[in-house]
């Protein structure tokens, strides 16, 4: 709740800062701590966040993301859409303008001809393009006009705002990297560490892995921003240490991604020196659950997958009760404080892809039990474990080694022991855990267990990629080297029509009521995927720093030319 | 009156005497207490002590408390007793520690003696005791965890099949040291006129290993093992914390004091309760191997 209205605090004087400091440069120096040190300053050779996070000071794209996830013209005009002509109705060709005027910093012309070339630059075979899949389905770019840039994809794309939205795909100039085409991109050193852009700010000094010095850009264009007229990027150091310099110290105005478990959050935002920033995008903590039998008497091979049913995950009752026993707001002050949330699903945002499902937020035992008695769960040798036809409720219950996932673990189990289930814990570092080894039968693809938990996200703001991942023909298995993303090996032919028909669909209200139904039906219909907590992003920012709001949709310094100092 | 007694005491036993040196070190002394302890501590602890199992809310609304009167050692960030954890812990660590050593202290003994004997297996043992040291621990660990840990799970539980193959594998990565050093005795033993003389009358091996090097090498080995025993305590730790040692929920004094090092600034007990014990406990053994060195080794005995 405090947060929260810091949060809006921070936004109303967001919005009465321009009157108020009205002056480019006005309020000096600003440290920016990002404890992961930059290490490129060109988003297409990195994806790194630090990298593309500090690359978006200097280079921007036609458009961003906002907090809501909403689309907001930069470079462009306006955002084209259906309704204002910008795309056309068969969805196959986004139509952009640039705004008239602009000026890179080192003062030329931005033109659609730096468009173009960027789109070249990733494209091109030889590049090896960090960032490819935002121009992926593109069939060409043409320039009629210095200011119009039209992009012809080769089927109807419903989310088109890809290419050139977001700072992981910014404009780059043309005549700065005419000569760093394909093979030759990562070895323009000027280039890659002092780009020029039409950001707010521009590199003056660039210590790899290290520092990064900028000095607000001349030619920017609102004549009085960005407030602060240099601007030190520092890495190096951890989370925590991170937090304690903004929060404890006040040696740093922001830091990046300052993870840290709820006790500290409290203890070092106690001194009074700033506040953390929270914000939620795509990221759940869940169990999944096994659909396929993980025995590991089965030969190797068939364990885990399509085969064999598993004996008693199959069994809706047993998903749900197991769901039923757990009490998600727990977990939430436990692991992540101010940084998390308790959901029930899935895709917990953006807000127009958000199921209102709030069933499972309170946690209902007795209902648990009294589901398993009716369902024939009955605990008939008195030892405290369930069981049904002679088959005990006996699980393995695996994750990676993660402070925060331990505690879970413990406390899941005290739940699932209560329930009557027996309940064994495994961990595996993280590195094995989510490597993909085929060889390693310890992998989460592999899933040689009955429940496993880990967190999971998609990129963007559209969540029809990520829910054709539990589409039958995505269940891995040795025939694919286990590469499979339908991890709980869920399959569903009525969920697989249902996907076919979102990838079809453009209109935005239809295609977030697929999405919902989608989400419904690997949660609360089946309980195959069982989430547990949203997890935001958590930063921090010194109260002497006004205007910073935390953006999970894009890059986190995204609104850098609406800082100002607090005097 | 006659008297029989001619005022000299009967001669002492080896064991007396060994007994009677290794008193006068003080330091073995306290490290024989303070492992007797510690030892006590993780065996006999639970039977005192032995709070009751709180659900998970009950637990919670008494996280994170100091020492004090209803927990002795604090409780942990869920709540759980810090005193029945650091007992439970004791008990594994301990276990695992000795164990470990002893197969340690076994195979390094039994390859160094061979290898310092048979000149014929020297060349051959020696540079397996180097590709042992230059096999990197971490990576043979994960292989031997990815291929038995499921087995030897099913046929002993979980507990029992991580226990047996952590000892194992600590066990089989560090005799190496102890090979080496032994082998090094034995070279020098061998020429010795005591040795050559039982020889010469026809003793076989086995009996002059026995009865004349064996006796010998005792006092390095004995170095060697105490050394053992604190390595294969935090190689355990280390093991645990990348989550190839014991399930997550079952404590050891190595995992106790990771878990506790992200809130070391605000509940510094957290992290010094199990620090402490480790230390004592590598401390305390380390003397008892110091004392008992002194006290084996006849030269040094009766001085």
């Amino acid at each position: 709740m405090k947060l929260t209205t810091a949060l809006l605090g921070a936004a109303a004087a967001m919005a009465f800062a321009p009157a108020a400091f009205a002056e480019r440069g006005a309020d000096g120096n600003v440290n920016v701590l990002y404890w992961q040190a930059p290490s490129i300053l060109n988003p297409y050779l990195s994806s790194g966040t630090k990298d593309v996070e500090t690359a978006s000071l200097i280079l921007e794209g036609l458009a961003g993301f906002d907090e809501k996830g909403v689309v907001f013209p930069r470079l462009a005009e306006s955002v084209p859409t259906v309704d204002n002509g910008g795309i056309t109705e068969d969805l196959t060709q986004i139509t952009w303008k640039l705004k008239p005027g602009l000026l890179w910093s080192d003062g030329t012309p931005v033109t659609s001809a730096d468009a173009k070339f960027t789109y070249d630059y990733c494209t091109h075979p030889e590049g090896g393009c960090a960032q490819a899949a935002r121009y992926e389905g593109i069939a060409s770019i043409d320039t009629p006009d210095d200011l119009t840039i039209v992009i012809t994809f080769n089927a109807p794309k419903p989310n088109p705002y890809t290419a050139f939205v977001g700072g992981t795909s910014p404009v780059l100039q043309a005549a700065q990297f005419a000569n760093c085409l394909g093979a030759a991109a990562s070895t323009c050193t000027d280039q890659n560490f002092k780009p020029v852009g039409t950001g707010p700010f521009v590199v003056t000094d660039f210590k790899v892995n290290d520092v990064v010095t900028l000095a607000a850009n001349p030619n920017y264009r609102d004549p009085a921003k960005p407030a602060f007229a240099t601007m030190t990027v520092k890495g190096g150091g951890d989370a925590g240490a991170a937090a304690r310099a903004v929060l404890e110290t006040g040696e740093f105005d922001y830091a990046w991604n300052t993870q840290i478990n709820p006790e500290q959050q409290a203890q070092m935002s106690a001194a009074g020196k700033g506040v953390l920033l929270n914000g939620f995008g795509t990221l759940v903590e869940r169990i999944e659950m096994n659909m396929t039998n993980p025995s590991p008497d089965l030969p190797e091979g068939e364990r885990s997958t399509t085969k064999h049913p598993h004996p008693f995950l199959s069994d809706i009752n047993v998903r749900k009760a197991l769901s039923m026993a757990i009490d998600r707001q727990i977990l939430v002050d436990i692991g992540y404080g101010a940084a998390g949330r308790a959901t029930c699903n899935l895709v917990p945002a953006p807000d127009m892809f958000a199921s209102p499902n709030t069933d499972c937020i309170t946690q209902d035992m007795e209902g648990a039990k009294a589901l398993l008695e009716s369902s024939g769960w009955v605990d008939s040798d008195g030892d405290g474990i369930r069981e049904k036809d002679g088959m005990p409720l006996k699980l393995v219950y695996q994750t990676s080694t993660n402070p925060v996932r331990q505690d879970f673990q413990a406390v899941i189990k005290d739940w699932w022991t209560e329930l009557g289930a027996d309940v064994e814990l495994k961990n595996i570092d993280a590195s094995v855990f989510f490597g993909g080894d085929a060889g390693s039968p310890d992998t989460f693809q592999k899933f040689y267990s009955d429940v496993e938990m880990y967190a999971n996200n998609f990129d963007g703001t559209d969540p029809e990629p990520y829910l054709a991942q539990y589409k039958c023909d995505k269940i891995p298995g040795p025939d694919n080297q286990w590469q499979g993303e339908n991890i709980n090996r869920f399959c569903d032919p009525a969920y697989d029509a249902l996907v076919d028909e979102l990838s079809k669909t453009a209109d935005m209200g239809e295609r977030s009521a697929i999405a919902i139904k989608l989400n419904e039906m690997l949660t609360k219909d089946s309980y195959v995927v069982v989430p547990l907590v949203d997890r935001g992003r958590l930063s921090a920012a010194s109260n002497t720093l006004g205007g910073a709001v935390l953006n999970t949709w894009d890059t986190e310094l995204w609104n850098v030319q609406d800082w100002f100092r607090v005097k | 009156m006659t008297d029989t007694n001619l005022g000299v005491a009967a001669p002492e036993t080896l064991r007396a005497a060994v007994w009677a040196q290794f008193r006068k070190h003080r330091g073995a002394v306290f490290g024989l207490v303070v492992l007797g302890l510690l030892i006590l501590f993780s065996i006999l602890g639970p039977l005192v002590w032995a709070p009751e199992k709180l659900t998970v809310v009950e637990a919670l609304k008494s996280k994170n408390l100091g020492p004090g009167m209803s927990h002795p050692m604090g409780t942990d960030q869920l709540g759980r007793d810090q005193m029945q954890r650091m007992m439970a812990a004791g008990k594994v660590s301990l276990a695992v520690g000795f164990v470990a050593m002893i197969i340690a202290v076994f195979l390094g003994t039994l390859i160094g003696v061979l290898a310092g004997y048979f000149k014929r297996l020297d060349g051959p043992l020696m540079r397996l005791t180097d590709m042992f040291l230059a096999l990197p621990l971490i990576p043979l660990l994960l292989v031997m965890v990815m291929l038995f840990r499921d087995k030897l799970s099913r046929q002993l539980g979980p507990e029992m099949g991580a226990f047996l193959l952590i000892v194992f594998a600590i066990g089989v990565t560090s005799w190496m040291h102890a090979a080496r050093i032994v082998r090094g005795e034995v070279l020098a033993l061998k020429e010795r006129e005591y040795v050559l003389a039982s020889r010469s009358i026809g003793a076989t091996p086995r009996r002059v290993i026995l009865r004349h090097i064996l006796p010998n090498v005792v006092s390095p080995v004995m170095v060697a093992a105490t050394l053992g025993v604190a390595e294969a305590i935090i190689t355990e730790s280390v093991l645990s914390f990348l989550g190839l040692g014991f399930p997550p929920d079952f404590p050891t004094w190595g995992r106790l004091l990771y878990e506790g090092l992200e809130y070391m600034q605000m509940y510094p007990e957290r992290v010094i309760f199990p620090g402490l014990a480790i230390s004592l406990t590598v401390l305390s053994v380390n003397y008892i191997g110091d004392g008992l060195r002194d006290a084996l080794d006849p030269r040094i005995r009766g001085r």
